[in-house]
C-alpha cells in the first residue's frame, strides 16, 4: 500500500506534459488573444457579434464536440491533416501539438474575455488624452493600455493556464493517452480509476486541486476584492 | 495666427455645422447652453472629432482638408487639450504624467514657458512625488494643465476645466488659471457654459447654439446683442473695460476710467493703472431723462439708446452706448414707455451695483 503512495515515473510525465501544456498554449493565447480582445473592443459591427459568440462557443459545448471535430479535422482526409500534410509536418492527431492546438481553441475564451472586459473598462478618453500628447498609436498601446490593463492581462493569464491544467474531453478526443506525449494529469487519474488504483488517483488529483488552489490564491490577492471575471464597465 | 475650419459632424440624434474664420489675437471663449455642440467643435479642431465636407488650416498648417484627403491625427497637431474630466494617467505618479507630455514635446516652445516656470506657476512642486489618484479634484487639473503645457502645444484648447471640481476647487484653481493665461505666449481657445467664467480671461467669444455659431465678437459686442439669449437672463449684464485711475481709502471706494466716463466702485485689489473688467447687471441700472439730484447712486453715466426689446412681459431691455462701452439695462414694459424709450434717444443711466468680474 505504501510503495503505492509514490509516483510513478508515468505520473511524474503526466504532470510535466500538463505543465509544459498550459505553459505553451498561454503563451500563444496571449500573443493571439491581445490583438483579437483589443479589436472586439474598438469595433462595433454585425461581424464583430459574430466573433464574440464565437470565441464564447468552447465555454458551452461539451469539449467532446469540439475535440470530435477537431479529431475530424486532423484526419489525414480532414482539411487540417491535408495542410499538414502538404507542408510536410507530422500530423497532428494524437501527438503534443494537436493537444495545443485543441487547447488554445479550448481555453480562448478565458483569456480573450477578462482581456475584453479590461480593454472596454479603459475606454477611448485616456487614450485620447494620451494622443493629445503626442502618442502615436502604438505608442499609446504600450504606454498607456498595457500598464492600465495590468490586471486584465494577469487575470487573463491565470485562467488561461489553470483552465489548460483542468482539460480533459477534448485532450480524450485529440490526444489518447500516450505517457510522455499527450497522457496529461486529468486522463492520468481517469486510467488510474479504470485500473482500480485508487490510491494513485487521490495522490494526482490531490496534487491538482492544490496546485489550482494556489494558483487561484495568487489571482485573487493579485486582484483584491475584484472578481476573477470583471463586470462590464 | 489665424484659425479657419469648416465642418459637418452628425450622431443619430445630433448635428453641427460650423464655420470659423477668425484672426486669434488673444482668447477665444466658445460658450452656449449645454449640448449646444461646443466640446464637439473643440474636439474636432483636436482631430477628436472626425466630421465631414471638413477643413481645418491654423497657423498655416493644413490639419484637415477633405477636398485633397488630408487628415493630420490628433498626435501630429500641435496642440496641448485640458479634458473636462481631467484625466490623469492614474497608473504613472504626478512627476510621470508630466514626464509623458515632456518626452514626447515639440521641438520648439511657443508657449513661451519651461518646465520649471510651469511647475512654478501652478505650484507643483509638493505633488511631483504623488499618485495621481491621491489628489484633489484641483490638484489633479492642475496638474492636467501642466501636462498639457508640457507637451509645448501652440494652442491650447480647454473644456470646462472647472466643470467638474467642487466650488472651493474653482476657486483655488481660478488665480492659477489667470496667471497661466497672463504668462502664456499661444491663444486658448476655452469652452464654458457659464459667461462668468470666460469673461475675465477670453477677449473674443463664440457663442454656440444647437449645432452651430449664432454670434461671435468681442465679449462686450457679444454679451450685450439682444438677439441672443445671454441678454434675457435674469443675470443678464454688460462688461465695462478701463483702468484703474485712483484709490480712495476714506470711502473704500476705486475709480475706473473708461470710455463711457469716470465709474466709481467697491475697492479694487490691483495697483492705480492696472486694466480690468467689470460686470454691470442689466437689473442695476436704472434710467432717467434728467441728470438724477441728490441720489444715493454713485454713478451716473450719459448714454443713447442703441436698441430695445421686450423682455417676457413685463421687462424692456435696453441695449445703451456709453462711448466705446455697451450697457445693459433692465427696466419694466411701463417705465420705457412713460420715458418714450426708443433708439436714439439720449439718458442718464444710474449704475448701482458694479462687479470685478471675476
Amino acid at each position: 500500500m505504501m510503495t503505492n503512495l509514490a509516483l510513478g515515473y508515468d505520473d511524474l510525465l503526466a504532470f510535466w506534459v500538463t505543465i509544459k501544456l498550459a505553459l505553451v498554449t498561454t503563451f500563444i493565447l496571449i500573443f493571439l488573444g491581445t490583438p483579437l480582445a483589443w479589436w472586439l473592443a474598438k469595433k462595433n459591427s454585425w461581424y464583430r457579434t459574430l466573433i464574440e459568440a464565437l470565441v464564447a462557443m468552447p465555454l458551452v459545448l461539451p469539449p467532446t464536440v469540439l475535440g470530435f471535430y477537431l479529431l475530424v479535422a486532423f484526419s489525414p482526409q480532414g482539411p487540417v491533416g491535408q495542410a499538414v500534410e502538404a507542408l510536410g509536418l507530422a500530423p497532428l492527431a494524437f501527438t503534443f501539438a494537436g493537444l495545443v492546438v485543441g487547447s488554445v481553441i479550448y481555453s480562448t475564451p478565458f483569456v480573450v474575455q477578462p482581456l475584453l472586459n479590461t480593454f472596454q473598462h479603459i475606454g477611448r478618453k485616456p487614450l485620447e488624452a494620451a494622443a493629445t500628447l503626442g502618442a502615436s498609436p502604438i505608442d499609446r498601446f504600450f504606454s498607456i493600455v498595457l500598464p492600465m490593463a495590468k490586471r486584465g492581462f494577469i487575470t487573463a493569464l491565470t485562467l488561461g493556464f489553470a483552465h489548460t491544467l483542468g482539460e480533459f474531453g477534448v485532450v480524450l478526443m485529440i490526444g489518447g493517452n500516450i505517457p510522455g506525449e499527450t497522457q496529461v494529469l486529468s486522463i492520468a487519474i481517469y486510467s488510474h480509476v479504470e485500473a482500480l488504483e485508487y490510491s494513485r488517483a487521490h495522490l494526482l488529483s490531490a496534487m491538482l486541486i492544490l496546485f489550482s488552489l494556489l494558483l487561484l490564491l495568487m489571482l485573487y490577492r493579485n486582484n483584491g476584492s475584484a472578481q476573477v471575471m470583471p463586470d462590464e464597465a | 495666427m489665424r484659425l479657419d475650419l469648416k465642418t459637418h459632424i452628425s450622431r443619430s440624434d445630433f448635428s453641427c455645422h460650423f464655420e470659423v474664420n477668425l484672426e486669434l489675437t488673444g482668447n477665444l471663449a466658445i460658450i452656449g447652453p449645454s449640448g449646444s455642440g461646443k466640446t464637439t467643435l473643440l474636439r474636432y479642431i483636436a482631430g477628436l472629432e472626425p466630421g465631414f465636407n471638413s477643413h481645418l488650416t491654423f497657423n498655416g498648417q493644413v490639419w484637415r482638408d477633405d477636398a485633397v484627403g488630408i487628415m493630420v491625427p490628433p498626435h501630429k497637431r500641435d496642440i496641448g487639450y485640458v479634458f473636462q474630466d481631467i484625466l490623469l494617467f492614474e497608473h504613472l505618479t504626478v512627476q510621470g504624467n508630466l514626464d509623458f507630455a515632456t518626452r514626447r514635446a515639440s521641438q520648439q516652445t511657443a508657449t513661451g514657458l519651461e518646465y520649471g516656470e510651469i511647475i512654478e506657476l501652478l505650484d507643483l512642486k509638493k505633488l511631483l512625488q504623488r499618485k495621481s489618484d491621491r489628489l484633489s479634484g484641483g490638484e489633479k487639473q492642475r496638474v492636467a494643465i501642466a501636462r498639457a503645457l508640457l507637451r509645448r502645444p501652440s494652442l491650447l484648447l480647454m473644456d470646462e476645466p472647472l466643470a467638474n471640481l467642487d466650488q472651493s476647487s474653482k476657486d483655488t484653481i481660478i488665480p492659477y488659471l489667470d496667471r497661466i493665461t497672463r504668462h502664456l505666449k499661444i491663444p486658448i481657445l476655452y469652452v464654458s457654459h457659464s459667461l462668468d467664467e470666460v469673461a475675465r480671461l477670453a477677449d473674443y467669444i463664440l457663442y454656440v447654439e444647437q449645432g452651430s455659431i449664432l454670434a461671435q465678437g468681442t465679449i462686450k459686442e457679444v454679451v450685450a446683442r439682444l438677439d441672443l439669449p445671454l441678454a434675457h437672463r435674469a443675470n443678464a449684464s454688460s462688461v465695462i473695460e478701463g483702468e484703474i485711475d485712483s484709490h480712495d481709502s476714506q470711502f473704500n471706494l476705486s475709480t475706473l476710467r473708461s470710455s463711457a466716463g469716470m465709474i466709481s466702485v467697491a475697492h479694487l485689489p490691483y495697483p492705480e493703472g492696472s486694466r480690468v473688467r467689470l460686470r454691470v447687471m442689466a437689473r442695476d441700472v436704472s434710467l432717467c431723462l434728467e441728470p438724477p439730484k441728490n441720489t444715493s447712486i454713485l454713478n451716473c453715466i450719459p448714454v443713447r439708446v442703441r436698441d430695445c426689446v421686450d423682455d417676457m412681459d413685463v421687462y424692456v431691455i435696453v441695449s445703451l452706448d456709453a462711448g466705446d462701452e455697451i450697457i445693459l439695462s433692465r427696466i419694466t414694459r411701463k417705465s420705457a414707455h412713460s420715458l418714450k424709450i426708443k433708439p436714439g434717444l439720449e439718458l442718464y443711466a444710474q449704475v448701482k451695483g458694479v462687479a470685478l468680474v471675476n
